[in-house]
């Protein structure tokens, strides 16, 4: 049931004519820290077209929420963005006073954060968050920001709104909690919505929940939605096209379909076939590789996956390989599929992509992602 | 919840008045434990029959728990006896013509010594590790590591006996209060200063702050509405038990600066034994303390909604 919708997903979004609103060209962001310097996003370039969702996915630090960051110029000390551009409605946001920057946050591109348990201010009511971004981005006042503040609660799903305006964050649950954080990053009908694992937090129902939500806004409001997760399910489920991140690289981006149909580079390959295990909290499902990545801090000269690869040469370890389209692979609309590997896997093994064996893999992936919720 | 508050604040008021009254025993039993008395051979060598008549005129005769309800009953009264160390007048009156002075400097101190010390910490905190981060670290060092007598005679030394600007003591004039005050309220400003400056810094690296920016909001409304507050709050804490011990007045001070407050009266009524004063001293001591913590608690909760008695809003 919810596959055929997933489809139709895809299908909208196929339909809609590519604009992109955002452009991100070998973007780089580097920490110095103690332990030496840290390449968190090491030349990463992608584009967000409006009304479609980009999955980004990958481990855990391999820089997905930095990447986030940096599209808003927010990344936090000692975290420094020292080169590449993001172009946004004709402006390189790399290159634009601080002031301008500021007038964009939240107005224009808006972000949901991971935690939404330390993203309020516990001395404010949910009411005074929502009024005042309304304030300084609409200049609403008043009664007309209020009752606007309430409109959004309502619209994301939190009941009896009104009185809700009046609570303080420690009142709420955490679901609640990223409901807020979802109505503050909607309030200006943003032209990007970045939203950042918006529901490990949560239980499988109102992961589901928001999620839908999200896609409804989406197909409102035509934004363009930046969907960071390490679920796959979720990239089967709600995204159009997949970026997977691989220490601070792009290691694969091709449309979900193209993606599950045809992983070329050996992670991605590896992510879509290994075992699925239920996640610490048992509230989903990720997929584990063995080994582990190798530090940011002292990375190889080759192919930084070389060490957990089965497929690995010794090219792997000399040359890093950059991202590029491979003869053979399936282009699908106009949407290029791009990797990163010397030895990609579906051009090895010519059966790997039937359409049964796709859509199968993704509904096996959607539905082990909202298996609790269906329960 | 005005009617939760209420019944609130006199469970704590009442809380507050039965630790005191159990102190009061406490203190006025050991107080007699302790050898030597407010009248023997040593301070007044006088015949022992004229010693029994004074210790009989003043009720020490009797056993300590009959003393002590006497005490009781006449302080509830508010007779709180007659200072042994200066018998023409009652400790009423005495406390009544030194305090006010000790309070005068006390309010003072506090007032200036804490303005600073916030302001200092916040400054510090907004331009972390620049010259003025560095002036603020080091005199909150100064006035951390120094005891308040060294600085009271540093300076003495230097703005009375060298530059011959402030005279070296004496109550009446308000230069007189410029030393005292400096001496007294630099270890406080040290304290608050730095732990303003340790609290700002951790409100702004907060989330929720990093996130109010990456709202779009400026720079000074997220540190007026998501900073500042959020970092003043723990600070009543630390604020608070400075104020009853500054309050009280110090024998140092005091003493250096020729005040006639009453700090000296904490260690001259235990030399003399002086019943009545060290019972009167620790009273105001104990209310001090009491009310001061009362106050910060309660205050704590008005500025943060967690903390809150009730819970639910409306
Ligand atoms: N404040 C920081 N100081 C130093 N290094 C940092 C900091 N924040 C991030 N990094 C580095 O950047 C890398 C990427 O971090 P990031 O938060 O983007 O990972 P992520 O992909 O979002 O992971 P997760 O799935 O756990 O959220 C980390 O591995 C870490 O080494
Ligand atoms: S480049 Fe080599 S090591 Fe890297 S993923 Fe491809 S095959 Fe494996
Ligand atoms: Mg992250």
């Amino acid at each position: 049931m919810r596959s055929s919708s997933d489809v139709g997903n895809i299908h909208d979004a196929l339909a809609a004519p590519r604009v992109p609103v955002l452009s991100v060209r070998d973007l780089r962001v580097e920490f110095d820290t103690r332990r030496g310097r840290v390449r968190a996003v090491d030349g990463v370039s992608f584009t967000l077209n409006a009304g479609e969702t980009l999955g980004l996915v990958g481990e855990s630090g391999c820089g997905k929420t930095v990447t986030a960051l940096s599209l808003l110029r927010s990344v936090p000390a000692p975290g420094k963005i020292d080169g590449g551009t993001i172009e946004f409605e004709g402006r390189d946001l790399l290159s634009i006073s601080e002031r301008d920057m500021t007038r964009l946050r939240g107005k224009r591109i808006a972000l949901i954060p991971q935690d939404p348990l330390t993203a309020l201010n516990p001395v404010m009511t949910v009411g005074d968050h929502i009024v005042e971004v309304l304030e300084i981005h609409l200049g609403m006042r008043g009664e007309t920001a209020r009752s606007r503040a309430a409109d959004l609660l309502s619209r994301v799903g939190i009941p009896d709104p009104r009185k809700r305006l009046d609570a303080y964050p420690h009142q709420l649950s955490g679901g609640m909690r990223q409901r807020v954080m979802i109505a503050l990053a909607i309030a200006c009908e943003p032209a990007i919505l970045i939203a950042d694992e918006p529901t490990t937090a949560l239980d499988a129902t109102v992961q589901a929940q928001i999620l839908e939500l999200l896609d409804e806004i989406k197909r409102e409001t035509r934004m363009a939605l930046l969907l960071i997760t390490h679920n796959l399910g979720i990239v089967a489920g709600h995204c159009n096209r997949v970026a997977v991140m691989y220490c601070g690289r792009i290691a694969e981006t091709a449309s979900a379909v193209d993606l599950f149909r045809h992983p070329h580079h050996r992670y991605t390959a590896g992510l879509l076939a290994c075992v699925p295990r239920l996640d610490r909290q048992g509230k989903g499902i990720f997929f584990t590789i063995p080994g582990t990545p190798p530090e940011l801090t002292d990375l190889p000269p080759g192919c930084a996956f070389a060490s957990r690869c089965d497929a690995v040469t010794d090219h792997c370890f000399s040359e890093r390989p950059e991202l590029a389209t491979t003869d053979g692979s399936i282009m699908t609309g106009t949407t290029s599929h791009l990797m990163a590997c010397w030895n990609p896997a579906s051009l090895a093994s010519s059966d790997a992509g039937s359409d049964h064996q796709t859509s199968a893999r993704m509904a096996v992936a959607y539905g082990r992602a909202h298996e609790k919720s269906d329960a | 919840m005005s009617g939760t508050f209420t019944r609130y604040l006199a469970g704590r008021v009442f809380g507050l008045l039965v630790v005191i009254l159990a102190l009061s025993a406490v203190v006025f039993f050991l107080m007699h434990q302790v050898p030597g008395g407010p009248f023997t051979f040593e301070k007044q060598p006088l015949p022992a029959e004229q010693m029994a008549n004074i210790n009989r005129k003043y009720g020490l005769d009797q056993p300590v728990y009959v003393q002590y309800f006497k005490w009781l009953w006449a302080v509830l009264h508010f007779d709180f006896g007659i200072p042994f160390q200066s018998p023409t007048e009652t400790v009423g009156s005495l406390v009544q013509r030194a305090w006010p002075v000790t309070i005068i400097v006390g309010v003072i101190t506090i007032t200036i010594s804490y303005t600073l010390g916030i302001l200092f910490g916040i400054t510090a905190a907004v331009w972390q590790n620049s010259w003025i981060d560095r002036t603020v670290t080091f005199v909150a060092t100064l006035g951390l590591t120094l005891p308040s007598f060294i600085i009271g005679f540093l300076l003495v030394y230097i703005l009375s006996v060298k530059l011959r600007w402030l005279p070296t003591g004496g109550w009446g004039k308000p230069q007189q209060l410029i030393m005292p005050v400096i001496a007294y309220g630099l270890g406080p400003m040290a304290i608050v200063a730095r732990y303003t400056r340790a609290s700002m810094l951790e409100v702004l690296r907060s989330e929720y702050v990093r996130l109010a920016r990456a709202r779009g909001l400026p720079w000074h409304r997220v540190l007026f509405r998501y900073t500042l507050r959020n970092a003043l709050v723990p600070l009543i804490t630390v604020l608070g038990p400075g104020i009853p011990d500054v309050l009280t007045g110090s024998i140092f001070i005091e003493g250096m600066f020729s005040i006639p407050g009453l700090g000296r009266f904490f260690t001259s009524s235990a030399q003399f034994r002086d019943y009545p004063m060290i019972m009167a001293m620790m009273l105001l001591v104990a209310l001090l303390w009491g009310a001061t913590y009362v106050i910060s608690d309660v205050l704590y909760g008005l500025a943060d909604p967690r903390m809150r008695v009730g819970g639910e809003v409306r």
